[in-house]
């Protein structure tokens, strides 16, 4: 039924697809490269009288590493323009206090869905200087195109 | 026609050979000729409504505030993601059980006929909001964004417009299965099950969505879960473009040999693949949840594999499209490595329209492998590069499949011909389709990478540079986007040409045969109650444990919110 380059073609599709998930794997779980899926709940219309969202800002917590604690809501990032020094590594916690946002910068692999109910989390180190476009990428209203803001690395 | 109630064995028997020998009966001819008007209608103002975005995202044209970027973005998905693909797949695919299977049941063309007007009142309900600008929530529709109930109301109605087809096409299937005991059902109609099979269970998750939804966009409920409703959209949202592509498929093994006078390839190995990918799909929808919060990573790691799975059939494909090729041109003198590719018809657009649709989808399935991979995703997701691969995906592998089909399918159903001169425009339709395509779609995978997001009006981010830079590669949208309308416009009219003004005559519905020395398929693979529960266990191991923590351990809900 099958010809011999039908079975290597086969082979090698398989083999292909195996390939991704060994090296997605070990990437995701050696080198703690998954995505964010940080899952701590919490009430989106107590935001502001939730901690750490009670007070948003950004926090020095140990050398050259940073805590960002954002609150998305829309059309604006709270808080906005971010300044740290280049070579920190920046965790960001952020949650949504309406509907679902997308926290996105610009020429880093940063990028997580925002969803109101849930905490999420991601890091970053910055090694070059620079202006960095943060902008949401889901669609979440009217004004969605003017949400940005920026993280300035010196 | 009427008159004849009861179908003995005598008069269908009789009525299969009418069928092959006279064509489709009148009435199926007429259902699908009305199924295919409404599918190209869509495709006109879809494609209107996205030349118009096109050349927002350029910077070109700015919208009145009664249209709005975000108006014109959900109507343009409803249109071509849903109305364009089901309206389509429904008329060929019931084209293909009436000439496949001696004819419709009158009571499945009636239960056709109502799911038609079903999803037309549906359609329009949803239209009203969109254009009072009471639900630019787009296709996906995220709670807690809340639209107009009549919104939901009206997709509610799409749905059971579909699953009224669906139910039709089971039922002329097993008539025929009862009548013909012991044969494998004919190929076309295989494909057509297996389309239908995964239209109810795949748009089962997203009607229970929508009846959540519903009470909490009228009040009567405060809050939603945001979460469960989104995990039951993607649920359906992927299955649905699946769908869609395996109709494409269904051309590409059964149809396009025979278009090119070969034989189509191994019917088992066929139906193993429409049988992989129906029980396959629905668990494939979770990669676009791969960066949503409260997934644990293991979860969404399985997931990367239940994804991922769903490429090995479409490889199955690449090479049995390929291999039929060449047998065929080979048997028609075609020599060496590659030279026989000579021997195809490339002048007919019968054949030239799918052979480009095929070869798109090696670049886009290979996309798809890359973004659906864990953190691959996350450097992609819901930037431009996924608005270039479903383009590249659904608007060159499926709806150029679809334009290739047109030229048969439409005169088979009006009693009409192809004359040489719109088969040639239909060459040139493709040309500029294709160019067309791989310029918006290029550029908008080119500045996704660079991080220019989807989903967003025209926007420079109050000057900034980065924003600033993506501005030279939106400028290819709008001339691939024009290119894509002017494509569009030759097609619609070669569509009511062939309907309406065509020369009349008889034209065959190209059904390819199997090689002659091919072994018969064993019959296990009829076995379809087998399939749906595999496909259920399936879908069991990838939804029970994210579903059921996402409403155990549920934050508090969310009211609705109207944020435009």
């Amino acid at each position: 039924m099958m010809h011999r380059s039908e079975k290597v073609w086969l082979i090698l599709s398989f083999g292909m697809i195996i390939g991704f998930m060994l090296i997605a794997g070990y990437q995701a779980f050696a080198f703690e490269m998954g995505p964010p899926s940080y899952g701590e709940r919490i009430d989106p219309q107590k935001v502001d009288e939730t901690a750490p969202f009670d007070e948003p800002g950004i926090k020095k917590i140990g050398e050259n590493e940073y805590e960002v604690v954002m609150t998305l809501q829309v059309f604006s990032f709270t808080p906005s323009e971010i300044e740290v020094p280049a070579g920190s590594t920046v965790h960001f916690t952020l949650t949504s206090k309406d509907v679902v946002h997308g926290f996105q910068v610009a020429e880093t692999n940063l990028n997580a869905m925002v969803v109101p109910g849930y905490v999420q989390k991601i890091t970053q180190k910055f090694d070059k200087s620079g202006e960095y476009l943060v902008l949401c990428n889901e669609y979440c209203g009217a004004g969605h195109q003017m949400m940005s803001t920026t993280i300035t690395v010196k | 026609m009427e008159t004849v109630i009861k179908q003995s064995g005598k008069t269908q028997v009789f009525k299969d050979k009418a069928n092959k020998v006279m064509g489709i009966s009148l009435e199926d001819g007429k259902l699908t000729k009305s199924y295919l008007s409404v599918a190209f209608l869509a495709i006109l103002l879809g494609g209107i409504l996205g030349l118009v975005q096109g050349l927002n995202r350029a910077g070109m044209l700015e919208l009145p505030a009664w249209l709005n970027y975000y108006q014109v973005l959900t109507a343009h998905g409803l249109l071509l993601v849903v109305v364009l693909s089901a309206f389509f797949t429904i008329g060929y695919f019931y084209a293909g059980l009436s000439h496949t299977l001696g004819g419709l049941l009158p009571k499945v063309r009636k239960m056709a006929w109502i799911g038609f007007w079903m999803k037309i009142f549906g359609f329009v309900l949803a239209v009203i909001p969109i254009l009072m600008n009471e639900a630019s929530v787009m296709y996906t529709f995220y709670p807690p964004m809340a639209a107009s109930p009549i919104f939901y109301i009206g997709l509610v109605f799409i749905v059971l417009g579909v699953w009224m087809c669906a139910f039709g096409a089971f039922i002329n299937v097993a008539s025929w299965r009862k009548r013909n005991p012991g044969k494998h059902v004919p190929i076309l109609s295989f494909f057509a099950t297996g389309v239908f099979v995964l239209l109810f269970f795949g748009s089962l998750p997203v009607a229970i969505e929508v009846f959540t939804i519903i009470p909490w966009a009228f009040g009567w409920v405060e809050t939603i879960n945001v979460m469960v409703a989104r995990t039951l959209f993607w649920a359906f949202g992927h299955t649905l473009v699946n769908i869609w592509y395996l109709t494409a498929v269904s051309a590409w093994y059964v149809i396009v040999p025979k278009v090119i006078g070969g034989r189509r390839w191994n019917d088992l190995l066929t139906r193993i693949v429409v049988i992989a990918l129906v029980i396959m799909n629905i668990t494939g929808g979770f990669h676009h949840q791969i960066i949503d919060p409260g997934i644990s990573e293991p979860v969404k790691y399985m997931h990367v594999f239940m994804s991922l799975a769903i490429g090995f059939p479409s490889l199955m494909t690449a090479y049995a499209m390929f291999a039929v090729f060449e047998r065929t041109a080979r048997r028609k003198g075609g020599k060496g490595l590659v030279g026989w590719y000579k021997k195809l018809p490339w002048g007919d657009v019968r054949f030239l329209a799918p052979f480009i649709a095929m070869a798109a989808f090696i670049p886009a399935g290979a996309g798809g492998i890359a973004q659906t991979t864990n953190q691959l995703n996350q450097v992609v997701h819901n930037t431009m590069w996924v608005v270039g691969h479903f383009h590249l995906t659904l608007g060159m592998s499926v709806v150029m499949t679809f334009f290739g089909l047109i030229y048969w399918l439409i005169p088979y159903v009006s009693k009409r011909v192809l004359t040489p001169q719109i088969n040639k425009l239909g060459v040139i339709q493709t040309i500029i389709w294709t160019i067309g395509m791989i310029i918006m779609s290029g550029a908008m995978h080119w500045v996704g990478l660079l991080g220019s997001p989807r989903r967003t009006s025209y926007s420079t981010y109050f000057d900034n540079a980065t924003a600033l830079s993506w501005d030279p590669y939106l400028f290819f949208l709008a001339i691939g986007g024009t290119l894509l309308m002017i494509g569009v416009l030759m097609q619609v009219y070669a569509v009511f040409y062939l309907m309406f003004f065509a020369p009349k005559g008889n034209t065959e519905f190209p059904i390819a045969e199997v090689e002659e020395d091919e072994a018969p398929t064993p019959r296990w693979t009829e076995r379809w109650g087998l399939w749906v529960v595999c496909m259920i266990v399936l879908v069991g191991m990838a939804y029970v444990i994210p579903l059921v923590d996402f409403m155990v351990n549920a934050p508090p809900g969310s009211p609705p919110f109207k944020t435009w």
